[in-house]
């Protein structure tokens, strides 16, 4: 474990009401450590659409989810937030008034005064194929994700996909593995084009196999894996052996550690009240799409004036019996210092 | 208005009245259809409202587009009869459409 890191605020989810958040804390001197599950700032705006365009938020006729994640990510850089990637917040706890503890599964502890969990539709998760029986050889033959390549060294490893990720293993485990098969439902690939002509070099060279078709069922014991049975594109079925499978059918959305936290929720949302964006737990704030209340829209422009209200009171925490004096950042030379535009 | 009618992986059949323009999968969320999940609104970048059009609409309801295609290899057991049904736009044409939903999306 690593030493504790000590902040004002943590922020849980670097999408954009999470990236928001830090602006408005930050207009407030509150400092801010996000952390996000995945590896780069966005949230769903940079895992499920990119590219694609919003047309509602105000003033901005159209952009894109990276464009507008870019912009966010310049507008809090006056208030250096410190992220932290692929870390998802497995524990969060009271310690005290304004005293939260928190750690990730990758290791890291946080100890801070408010914590805003900004986690959106929850925390994206590989998808678990339906294949009847998947859950028994979780761990032992199946994996979702490879976290050390050695575990699979010398093993038949059968691999399941079309995206990068699928064909990244495919080239990243062959050497090391006993027999590799790639499987896919269709003979196109929507990874990198080097990396699928880096697979077909090496099925060229008899190195591995390439397999059309979609795993129907599985066979083994006790967890452990023998074989996957492959429904082919033509109709054929076959058995292809392996003891460890590893399918990359992209990712979802669970909510997650969330649910443990003690907080009250609504139909899988944080509720919260409207004048503070507060949880059931003073101190704890959920903004955006993960929380509810009478009205709630799922829009990201909530998200943004939930982040200011949730601001406010954030700051009343942190700096008790202090006054909060409102300021314009148009008329504040206080502000407009923070901001380096003094 | 026309009818969209959504077999359950049970049998069950649920009819939902969709409006010409609106996807298959909005009519699906507007009636709380349960296994339509469309985790990403609608945006064509999630997998999670497949569905498994009825013989008999196959022709009716087209082909896949390009990005279409490329989003099903997220989906789980694909056939020749898959669809997105967040790129299925009702119309007039389509009144009385059959679709299968999967037991799970994932």
């Amino acid at each position: 474990m690593s030493d504790v890191i000590t902040t004002d605020a943590v922020i849980i989810g670097a999408g954009p009401c999470g990236l928001f958040s830090v602006f408005e804390l930050g207009l407030l001197d509150i400092k801010c450590h996000v952390i996000d599950i995945l590896d780069r700032p966005g949230g769903q705006c940079a895992e499920l659409y990119p590219e694609k365009p919003i047309y509602d938020i105000p003033a901005l006729v159209s952009v894109s989810g990276a464009e507008l994640t870019t912009r966010l990510m310049e507008q809090a850089k006056p208030f250096h937030p410190q992220f932290h990637f692929n870390q998802m917040v497995t524990a969060l706890e009271k310690r005290g008034e304004n005293d939260f503890y928190l750690t990730t599964d990758g290791g890291l502890q946080f100890n801070c005064k408010v914590v805003v969990i900004a986690a959106g539709g929850g925390s994206f998760q590989p998808k678990k194929p339906p294949i009847p029986g998947i859950d028994a050889y979780e761990g032992q033959s199946v994996f979702y994700s490879v976290k050390k390549m050695e575990a699979l060294r010398g093993r038949d490893v059968l691999i399941v996909g079309g995206g990068d990720s699928a064909l990244d293993w495919t080239n990243n485990l062959q050497p090391l593995a006993k027999s590799l098969t790639l499987i896919h439902r269709r003979d196109e690939f929507r990874a990198a084009p080097d990396s699928v002509n880096k697979m077909r070099e090496l099925v060229a060279a008899g190195h591995m196999q390439l397999k059309i078709g979609q795993v129907t069922g599985l066979k083994g014991e006790a967890g452990v894996l023998s074989g996957a049975t492959v429904k082919g594109a033509d109709g054929s079925i076959i058995d292809v052996a392996c003891n460890a499978l590893l399918p990359f059918f992209g990712l979802t959305m669970k909510l997650g550690p969330v649910a443990n936290w003690g907080l009250n929720l609504n139909e899988n949302l944080v509720a919260v009240d409207t004048a503070k964006f507060e949880t059931s737990v003073p101190g704890i704030f959920a903004i955006g799409d993960i929380n509810t209340y009478p009205g709630k829209l799922k829009l990201i422009l909530s998200g943004f004036h939930e982040a200011a209200l949730m601001a406010q009171q954030a700051f009343r925490y942190i700096n008790p019996g202090e006054r909060l004096v409102f300021q314009y950042t148009t008329s504040s030379t206080n502000l407009q210092k923070k901001l380096g535009v003094e | 208005m026309p009818k969209i009618i959504f077999i359950q992986a049970d049998g069950k059949e649920i009819e939902a009245s969709g409006v010409a323009g609106m996807t298959v999968m909005e009519t699906a969320l507007k009636f709380q259809v349960p296994g339509i999940d469309a985790d990403c609104g609608g945006a064509c970048a999630c997998a999670t409202c497949h569905v498994y059009v009825e013989p008999e609409w196959r022709d009716k309801v087209g082909a896949r587009n390009p990005m279409e295609e490329d989003m099903l290899d997220f989906a789980f057991d694909v056939r020749d009869n898959s669809r997105l049904s967040c790129q299925i736009k009702v119309s007039d044409a389509l009144d009385g459409l059959r679709v299968k939903v999967p037991a799970k999306q994932f």
